[in-house]
């Protein structure tokens, strides 16, 4: 097995799709001869060219409408949209369309369309480029919104999400793209989209993250561990439909919980996490659940982005606030 | 019913005055007096040597990601130069030359690009918008601070820029639709450098000009040698003339060329060829304007160095000066000011929150 970048293995994901199936076709602004801004489909536009790799204009709204067309008609777009921060321009296509065409169709035409879309602080980026706002997302019926939290599931989820015959949005870190590698298999993985994962077992609380905030959340269960705590770690992988069969279960064996994310907290994420413990594990509770989340504030330019985003220090925190009670 | 032609169809102007080879329409040469001319020059060679040491510094590390601007100072200067005081402007992201022209400082464009809020602030003098890294969204503002200028009478006028690849995108057309129905006083220029990232104009778009686009919405429209500053000021000057005396919208495009790499981040060299950037460097406008200033005896060899070393001083000062002032900055709970007009109760909360993450040194229980 190689080891990979998520750069590296979403690259892989998205050409051994496209080499088996042709109506898997890809549509961005740069993701031809330059391979996108990140290099995610670097080499694509080579080997299956312009008519497959599509450079389009500068337009998210025409990416996102044009592939509802094309998914309708049978094709499988998969859309790069350069930074989440620009994906508001096609919102309405998402939700007016994308989202509810199979209801409004009664099950007549779907839309197998997936945008992906870097997200998240933390390497410096210019202003609107550091959001994370999963949430608007996973609020709209109809959209699956998945987040992997490393290069392997990265890729398994990738071509899970291009063969899911609904819309699926799929955000990718900008910090994870080149922070670690994995080992990732040549032959084809896949993971099924709306199942979360129990990354590490532990008995005394269960600490709950997703996609960037996966490793730091990692960290603190090892540095907690040094303190004879022992946390399980659930990385959710997909925010919506939110799999809580995990959560709960591991929640009625902890009784205490930490719901770490990087998108604001009110409303976030974390409120409909933490609801849902309290419908399915709230005998089981012995103390209020913590979040360590962005605060409700715009993500500063990037000398205070570190101050945002949350840190091992302020997950350790809660986890001890938690097992206090 | 029989097919017809219907009247209709109109022709787009080109305009060119100085060309680089140094020929002038003397028919066409603005009357500008020698001082204006010298403080035209001096803004264009302080937009260049700026975005030259503003690129030593992110390779040094010392800033962040910034877009260059090498090439366009014409474009930027050409037209902003025909704003008064009290019009407004309307930057996208690349507009570093015309902003300083209108007063932003050198030391808020390094803070800026440093990740630091504070070099967002407009001073109250300056009647700018903050630049938008959203493509193509801020051309409909200036529709509406050209809507409320007509409806206060105040007779100020708006100006917009932006660049190639924002036509593409629905709130361009969105904002000269309406712009051409209310008959806004506002001057579109778009910077037309050949390139939105790797994406050449070819492929984004299929008309011949830009400046076209403006025939399918009623407006004026024109395109103009971008890399002639002249030409731009002319252009932009009858624009500005129509916006102000109740002629309604133009659109003016400036006909440049990115010299370099669109963000420090970008590789220009997977995309485009070194004999393009080659042939637009002749193109230069920096030279082609000096020459014109040589000719007309405004400059000599003696006053170019004295500006020079005028400019190189300035841009040092604001460096030392921000530099010296940066390590004081940074205090994290500023990321709650300014987000309403009034902070609510629970974002004090939080607010005290990241306080007491601070006092224990970044570790933090959440409230
Ligand atoms: C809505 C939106 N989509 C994508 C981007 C990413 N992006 C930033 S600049 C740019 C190209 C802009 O091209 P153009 O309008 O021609 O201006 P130029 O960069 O050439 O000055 C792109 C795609 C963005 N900032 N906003």
């Amino acid at each position: 097995m190689a080891k990979m970048t998520m750069v590296q293995a979403l690259n892989l994901a998205l050409r051994q799709e496209m080499t088996r199936d042709d109506s898997v076709v890809m549509l961005g602004e740069d993701v031809g001869p330059d391979g996108g801004v990140f290099r995610v489909t670097d080499g694509l536009f080579d080997t299956f060219g312009e008519q497959r790799v599509i450079d389009t204009p500068l337009a998210e709204s025409a990416i996102i409408g044009m592939a509802v067309g094309m998914a309708v008609y049978g094709l499988k777009p998969v859309c790069e949209i350069q930074f989440s921060g620009f994906a508001y321009q096609n919102f309405h296509q998402l939700e007016n369309h994308a989202a509810r065409m199979r209801w409004r169709t009664q099950g007549r035409l779907n839309v197998p369309l997936v945008m992906r879309a870097p997200y998240g602080g933390g390497v410096r980026a210019l202003e609107h480029h550091s959001e994370s706002r999963e949430a608007y997302w996973a609020h709209t019926p109809g959209l699956k919104m998945v987040i992997p939290s490393g290069p392997r599931n990265a890729r398994a989820l990738l071509v899970s999400a291009i063969r899911d015959p609904d819309p699926v949005i799929f955000y990718e870190s900008k910090a994870l793209y080149r922070a670690l590698r994995e080992e990732v298999p040549e032959e084809e993985e896949t993971l099924p989209i709306g199942t979360s994962q129990l990354v590490r077992e532990g008995g005394d609380l269960t600490l709950i993250a997703y996609g960037a905030m996966l490793q730091p959340t990692l960290e603190a269960a090892a540095e907690l561990q040094k303190e004879g705590i022992e946390a399980a770690v659930v990385d959710l992988l997909t925010i919506s439909p939110l799999d809580d069969t995990l959560i709960v279960q591991s929640i009625r064996q902890t009784g205490r919980a930490v719901v770490v994310h990087e998108a604001p907290r009110s409303f976030g994420p974390g409120a409909e996490i933490i609801a849902r413990l309290m419908e399915g594990a709230f005998y089981y509770l012995e103390a209020p659940i913590e979040r360590v989340t962005g605060y409700d504030v715009i993500i500063p330019y990037f000398s205070r982005e570190k101050f945002y985003i949350p840190t091992v220090g302020r997950i350790i925190e809660a986890a001890r606030s938690t097992l206090s009670q | 019913m029989p097919r017809k032609q219907l009247n209709i169809a109109r022709s787009i102007e080109y305009l060119s005055i100085l060309d680089e080879h140094g020929n002038l329409d003397k028919d066409l040469e603005p009357d500008i007096p020698a001082e204006k001319l010298l403080e035209l020059y001096r803004a264009m060679l302080l937009g260049r040597r700026f975005d030259e040491r503003m690129l030593d510094l992110q390779r040094q590390g010392r800033i962040g990601t910034f877009p260059p601007i090498k090439g366009q100072e014409a474009a930027q200067l050409g037209a902003v130069f025909q704003l008064r005081p009290r019009d407004w402007m309307v930057p996208a992201f690349r507009e570093t030359a015309a902003e300083i022209w209108r007063g932003r400082s050198l030391e808020s464009v390094i803070l800026y690009y440093n990740g630091f809020n504070e070099g967002t602030v407009i001073s109250a003098k300056q009647k700018d918008m903050p630049m938008a890294v959203p493509v193509a969204t801020q051309i409909l503002h200036a529709v509406g601070l050209g809507y409320a200028a007509k409806y206060r009478q105040t007779n100020e006028i708006v100006m917009c820029f932006f660049g190639d690849g924002a036509t593409s995108e629905g709130d361009f057309h969105e904002a000269l639709n309406c712009a051409a129905v209310y008959q806004t006083p506002v001057v579109f220029v778009c910077q037309n450098n050949q390139w939105a990232i790797s994406v050449p104009l070819k492929k984004q778009t299929h008309t011949t000009t830009i400046a076209e686009k403006s025939l399918a919405y009623n407006m004026a429209g024109i395109q103009v040698d971008g890399n002639d500053v002249l030409a731009v000021f002319n252009a932009v000057g009858e624009a500005a003339q129509r916006a102000r005396t109740g002629g309604g919208p133009t659109l003016v495009e400036c006909v440049t060329y990115r010299i370099m790499m669109h963000t420090t981040a970008d590789d220009p060299s997977r995309y485009r060829s070194e004999e393009e950037v080659k042939a637009w460097e002749k193109k230069d406008p920096l030279p082609r304007f000096a020459a014109y200033l040589e000719q007309k005896e405004i400059l000599d060899a003696g006053s170019r160095q004295k500006i020079e070393a005028e400019v190189l001083e300035q841009i040092q000062t604001a460096i030392d000066a921000v530099e010296k002032e940066m390590p004081k900055l940074g205090d994290p709970r500023d990321m709650f000011n300014h987000l309403y007009a009034e902070l609510p109760p629970y974002l004090k909360n939080q607010q005290k929150e990241l306080t007491r993450c601070l006092e224990n040194g970044g570790e933090v229980k959440n409230g």
